[in-house]
């Protein structure tokens, strides 16, 4: 076993350098220097101020914003600290809701959201995204029909035309990867600062 | 389903085949001692490795003193990393300040990345500093996986050698792996991944003020150096809590594609090694086939059940097929592939919640893994598990027609059978066995987070993911208990070592036979006959023990769901 022992442990510490330390260093400079933005975030500035990141979600809950799907994030409880509260679209602690198809809660809480959504723009179905909560609990997208879902409310809150949103929504549709990868998206935050910047009409 | 669904499950698997002979061609040379068109830079620093260390690199080994140095170096690698959980707060790269790791979690997290598990009890965003999984985690990354990999050309050399004493230098495989295969590549993905939007940083957490006027903080990181690697060396330890579901560990589509690619590539690939280094690159390709049908049988039900949906959310008029705990920019197709992939390999990454997913589409990546993961499998593990099924496989054609089986020249006789079954035995007994003892003691039971059927899956699950070297959750579970962090951690050793040492023994056993000319009698190992019958001894053999406890949890769970009833926690 002693003669192992010597390559073990040069060997160990040889390449725990080399993959540990010297290859995520390095990559950390190469990428900060060819996709500084990115590497760093891809933060969103408005005004000097960051204001998020255009892969990260976060939570929208007034009548005036598009507004992402559930999530199940949560942050420990201010007042007790071995206790977790909700907080949605808490980026500095991912996670999904974890309930299972046969979950009485899961249940619960998607009947009471299809609700609420129903009242909301009665007639038209509610896309399934909208009332399920995504896998980080920090998704940045919804559908396109669950944000179409939202026009209505939208252009009444902000006292703009239906239409002019509506097209403002369509703008802002990603495709598909050349049409074949990938799913059909809108990204809340960029849909947000884009409604914020229209003029009233 | 969709035509674009199938279409995106056909692009992947063409890319995947694609890639095989190539990669498996460029890896044979590595394997074999050629110069590659990496050796200008990398032969000075692999030479410069083995005089330091005293290797000589011409030096071969018996199987078990490869076996020891294996070991050792593992035990050496879990000590390390396990001081380090244990004194992070006071190292530096630690600007979110995170306290040092407790002893049970510490234990699991060291036995879990030794190991090629990644499981984890924890969420990283909230408990690694930087430093932790850069000179923890990444560099076991690359470790356990390059010892996978070394293991199999061990077997592998075990087939193509006559009447031979060694099967290769551990210290030499294990360098050239790591120099020469995964680290130019990662290279690679890492540039490509940070193009994609995932983060590369020092910098700490970012407060961000919404758009609201509340308060986020982002938590960033040196994350993409380290997905590159989880990903290619199917290790699966997320950088954040959620893993590849997080869209700063997967933000696109095509880094999803590539990322579900990276896991397939060097295990697909290790099938055409093995095909080249005994001589034949078709025994290879029907190796590869096995795995294919049983890939795809795999995807394709777990692809249906998420489309179909939960019937309990249905009835409330929702359409679109199962979306909780999907991100939408995967949608269900890429989720249901990922899912079939990552547990098909031995990765355990994952791009969306399993433990949400339906019964059925949530069995599936349990089967995946109760059979063992030689569906492509983890880098290396995949090969050396399928070979061992393969053995099963030519002793039961033998048994029929009535003569000593032989597979590639080699008379498979009872020690080959032996180990053989003693590795397909080890993951029954610690899957279904710690299930069974967490569903009766207190401690088990209070981990699960669902009730009824779906909370006796969580256990299975985790336990089926454990020993499978896997690492993928039901993420409800609360694991980061005594308990769990001490019984999953046994079940990941376990599950390791007692699959490498016998397949190492046949390696050894094979390689001191002579080869014995194919005659007229001899089962070929390259048609379709062969590629059917090993596909049913690895679902008789490998699959059928765990049916009554999958009757227990998911398939009961289904029926369940579909007459619409759902279970209350407490109730």
């Amino acid at each position: 076993m002693l003669n192992q022992l010597r390559p073990a442990l040069v060997l160990l510490i040889a390449l725990t350098a080399i993959t540990g330390l010297a290859y995520p260093l390095a990559m950390t400079g190469i990428a900060g220097v060819i996709f500084p933005a990115k590497a760093g975030g891809s933060l969103i500035e408005r005004d000097g101020r960051v204001v998020g990141s255009s892969l990260i979600g976060q939570s929208f809950t007034s009548e005036r914003y598009f507004q992402g799907r559930p999530s199940a994030t949560s942050a420990a409880d201010p007042t007790d600290a071995t206790k977790t509260v909700p907080a949605p679209y808490n980026a500095a602690n991912s996670s999904g809701s974890n309930l299972g198809p046969t979950s009485a809660a899961l249940a619960e809480r998607v009947k009471a959201d299809v609700a609420a959504r129903q009242a909301e723009n009665p007639g038209r179905p509610v896309p399934v995204d909208l009332v399920t909560t995504s896998g980080s609990g920090l998704d940045p997208d919804v559908s396109p029909d669950a944000a179409l879902f939202q026009v209505p409310r939208v252009a009444k809150a902000r006292n703009l035309s239906e239409n002019r949103v509506r097209s403002l929504v369509e703008a802002q549709v990603q495709g598909r990867l050349l049409g074949i990868l990938g799913e059909p998206r809108v990204n809340m935050l960029a849909l947000n600062l884009a409604l914020d910047g229209l003029s009233p009409k | 389903m969709t035509i674009n669904g199938w279409i995106q499950i056909a692009l992947f698997c063409a890319v995947v085949l694609a890639l095989a002979r190539p990669l498996g061609g460029y890896m044979t040379r590595v394997f074999t001692g050629e110069r590659t068109f990496l050796s200008p830079v990398l032969a000075p620093v692999e030479r410069g490795l083995y005089r330091v260390a005293g290797i000589n690199s011409a030096q071969e080994q018996h199987w078990l003193a490869y076996a020891l140095s294996m070991l050792a170096f593992h035990v050496l690698g879990f000590l390390a990393l396990y001081a380090l959980l244990r004194v992070q707060a006071v190292l530096p790269f630690n600007p979110d300040g995170q306290s040092a790791v407790a002893p049970d979690l510490a234990f699991n997290t060291s036995t879990s990345f030794v190991t090629n598990t990644n499981w984890q009890s924890y969420g990283g965003e909230t408990t690694m500093s930087y430093l932790t999984q850069m000179l923890g985690l990444t560099h076991q990354n690359f470790l356990s996986a390059a010892t996978g990999i070394a293991l199999a050309v061990a077997l592998v050399r075990g087939f193509s050698r006559a009447s031979a004493k060694t099967v290769g230098s551990f210290w030499v495989d294990l360098t050239r792996t790591t120099l020469y295969v995964l680290l130019p590549l990662c290279m690679v993905l890492t540039l490509f991944y940070v193009w994609q939007g995932i983060p590369q940083t020092l910098g700490g957490a970012v407060e961000a003020t919404t758009l609201e006027g509340a308060k986020q903080t982002i938590a960033v990181g040196p994350v993409a150096s380290q997905v590159a690697i989880k990903m290619l060396g199917t290790n699966g330890g997320g950088f954040f809590n959620v893993n590849a579901a997080h869209p700063f560990e997967n933000p696109t589509a095509l880094s999803n594609f590539v990322q579900i690619l990276s896991i397939f590539a060097i295990g697909a690939a290790m099938t055409n090694v093995f095909g080249r280094m005994v001589g034949d690159e078709r025994q290879g390709w029907a190796i590869l086939s096995a795995m294919g049908v049983l890939f795809l049988a795999g995807t394709a039900v777990v692809y249906w059940a998420e489309s179909a949906g939960s019937p309990v959310l249905n009835s409330f008029g929702l359409t679109g097929g199962n979306m909780e705990g999907k991100e939408v920019r995967f949608g269900i197709v890429a989720s249901a592939l990922f899912a079939a992939v990552t547990t098909a390999a031995s990765c355990g990454a994952v791009n969306a919640m399993h433990d949400s997913f339906t019964a059925l589409g949530g069995m599936i990546p349990m089967i995946n893994m109760q059979l063992g993961e030689i569906i492509v499998g983890g880098v290396g593990a995949g090969l050396y598990g399928i070979l061992v099924f393969v053995i099963v496989t030519i002793f039961v054609a033998g048994l029929m027609v009535g003569r000593t089986p032989e597979y590639l020249g080699k008379k498979i006789e009872g020690r080959e059978v032996k180990m053989a079954m003693l590795a397909i035995l080890c993951l029954p007994l610690m899957m279904l066995g710690f299930t069974a003892l967490a569903t009766v003691v207190a401690a088990g039971l209070a981990g699960p987070a669902n009730a009824g059927p779906h909370g006796f899956s969580e256990i299975l699950y985790a336990f089926t993911s454990a020993a499978a070297n896997n690492g993928s959750a039901f993420g409800g579970l609360t694991a980061n208990t005594a308990f769990y962090n001490t019984t999953l951690g046994i079940g990941m050793l376990f599950g390791r070592f007692f699959v490498i040492v016998p397949a190492l023994a046949i390696a050894g056993s094979l390689a001191a036979k002579k080869t014995v000319p194919a005659s007229a009698g001899t089962f070929p190992t390259h048609g379709g006959l062969f590629v059917g019958l090993l596909v049913g001894v690895i679902l008789i053999v490998g699959g059928l023990t765990f049916f009554p406890a999958l009757a227990l949890g998911p398939i009961v769970e289904h029926l369940a769901g579909g007459l619409g009833q759902t279970y209350p926690v407490g109730g």
